[in-house]
């Protein structure tokens, strides 16, 4: 029989459902779903490591490749890059075998619900942050793959990035097979989808032209020249315009030096963040309409005293 | 482990057949020679395309493939996804095969506990990887896929980045129905790599015909111009069941 994966879509549990596993007998009581994607599903779920995110597939065949990622990940993993895995196993139904695995829920805010609030000079700092994690995976052999604002959540204080859904880590060399168009290299006609470091600074650097205005944009004609232009016009990506350029062309060999060169923009240049050009100027404005009031005060008095002095003393 | 060939034939249509062969028959005829047929099916806002997609679904199944009907704009990611899924079921489809001469009768890779999943699907996932595949790619260019041409144009040459991403060799040819003058026209022979394409959906004949069958057979000829390599090919009975 075929697969129809559009069938699948309708992938749901409600809550209160307890999920025992066939093979090692853990049991989860769904709380609520967190998230519905291209690839499955993502439960929030009570159980004995305490809070879990339970994460089924479409494909039962994608959980275990995830999970083979995630075991060979957490090896590497000294510092939490990502989530940690606790549990991999099978949910038998009547309507059929489900394989799923569970994993450390990570309580955060979303990537750009976090900058709207704090403001876009945190998008700096995100970016270092994200750099330095990711030239430690890329030093292990890896490759994050589905880099996007959905994947990343702010921890903290003290705020610190962190990845959701790491099922787009492929190995180094390989194709990359989870990505979201926006943020793929391979979309924007700017390279291959073979993983190497530079797929993801890529990825990044489109994280910032979303972060900019907090929207995407569709591709137009001349892909390339239309990334540059936004890029270069744009005033909160204008400053980091060298570093960015670089990045989307592929230019960068490590996730280092892009660190090291964003870093030293960051160093040289004050972000003009809309809320304090917005302050200042009204503050401005208040003063100027404060001077001009007195002014007329003065002058009208001056007028009483002219006329005072004419019409009695004189 | 040597490396062997898959070979796919991958039907973008958008309704029903009107001329010729039966297509349900030809994609048989297709499997029979160990070439999976997947089919995706495009559709527009109209809903009225029922019958359309009942063909699609059965040529799919009949070819041992994978069928999805999508709308044009999510073509792109559903090409490659279709293609890819298309490759693991066919490897997986030999590794059942292998593990039912190895542990008897109704195993398969599913009834395996996660532990020993896992270390199957790692060479599930490194075939997928390294074999050779061979895709041959059927476009229906009749009047009413006319408005949707551009975009799965784009999306072939996505599938092209994806797939020449990956370590193995490819190679891609592409035929439009109906032709000018034949049921079905060669746009492009056997190229490891697809380009440019841009010429060759802009001389569109919009007849009122859809030779879908007699396109599947040229399809299935096509693989014949090709030096014969080991293939990766299974059973019927031997495909399993993944997903939901």
């Amino acid at each position: 029989m075929p697969t129809h994966i559009s069938k699948n879509r309708d992938f749901n549990i409600p809550p209160g459902v307890i999920i025992t596993g066939k093979w090692h007998k853990k049991q989860y009581q769904i709380i609520k779903p967190l998230g519905f994607g291209a690839q499955g599903s993502v439960f929030l779920a009570h159980s004995e490591y305490g809070r879990v995110a339970l994460k089924f597939s479409w494909d039962n065949a994608n959980i275990t490749s995830e999970v083979n990622v995630l075991k060979k990940f957490a090896k590497v993993q000294g510092s939490a890059l990502g989530p940690s895995l606790y549990d991999v196993d099978d949910w038998v139904t009547h309507r059929g075998t489900y394989s799923f695995y569970a994993m450390e829920f990570i309580v955060g805010t979303p990537f750009l619900e976090c900058l709207r609030v704090r403001g876009f000079e945190w998008a700096s700092v995100f970016m270092l942050q994200l750099l330095k994690d990711l030239e430690r995976l890329h030093r292990e052999g890896f490759v994050f793959g589905d880099l996007k604002p959905e994947n990343l959540i702010v921890t903290g204080p003290p705020l610190k990035i962190r990845w959701l859904d790491v099922g787009g880590i492929t190995e180094m060399g390989r194709s990359v097979k989870e990505y979201t168009e926006f943020y793929d290299r391979g979309y924007w006609g700017m390279g291959s989808r073979k993983a190497d470091p530079a797929y993801d600074l890529f990825a990044a650097a489109m994280l910032m032209l979303h972060a900019a205005d907090f929207r995407r944009f569709e591709k137009g004609n001349n892909p390339e020249k239309q990334l540059m232009t936004k890029v270069n016009d744009h005033p909160l990506l204008k400053p980091f315009a060298p570093v960015l350029t670089k990045a989307l062309k592929g230019q960068y060999k490590d996730a280092r030096t892009m660190r090291d060169e964003w870093l030293a923009i960051t160093r040289e240049t004050i972000i003009d963040v809309d809320r304090n050009t917005n302050r200042s100027t009204r503050t401005r404005m208040r003063k100027k309409k404060e001077w001009k009031g007195t002014f007329i005060l003065a002058l009208a008095i001056f007028f009483a005293y002219f006329i005072y002095v004419t019409f009695f003393v004189m | 482990m040597s490396k062997g060939t898959i070979r796919q034939i991958l039907l973008i249509t958008d309704g029903c057949s009107n001329q010729g062969e039966d297509p349900v028959a030809m994609a048989a005829l297709a499997k029979e020679q160990g070439i999976v047929v997947n089919v995706i099916g495009v559709v527009g806002n109209e809903e009225s395309a029922t019958r359309g997609i009942q063909e699609v679904e059965d040529i799919a199944m009949a070819g041992g493939g994978i069928s999805q009907i999508v709308k044009a704009k999510q073509l792109s990611q559903t090409v490659q996804m279709v293609t890819r899924k298309a490759m693991t079921q066919t490897i997986k489809g030999v590794i059942n095969q292998e593990l039912r001469q190895i542990l008897g009768d109704k195993e398969t890779i599913e009834d395996l506990p996660p532990e020993k999943r896992g270390e199957v699907m790692e060479v599930v996932d490194e075939l997928g990887e390294t074999v050779d595949l061979e895709v041959c790619i059927l476009v229906d260019t009749s009047a009413s896929m006319a408005s949707k041409l551009p975009t799965v144009q784009e999306a072939l040459l996505d599938l092209s980045v994806s797939l020449t991403s990956r370590i193995g060799g490819n190679q891609f040819c592409l035929y439009t129905f109906p032709g000018k003058r034949r049921p079905i026209e060669k746009v492009l022979t056997w190229t490891p790599k697809i380009q440019s394409i841009h010429s060759a959906f802009s001389k569109l004949g919009s007849g009122g015909v859809t030779p879908t069958g007699p396109a599947i057979r040229e399809a299935i000829g096509s693989f014949l111009n090709l030096p014969r390599r080991r293939m990766i090919e299974h059973a019927d009975t031997y495909i399993e069941e993944s997903g939901f």
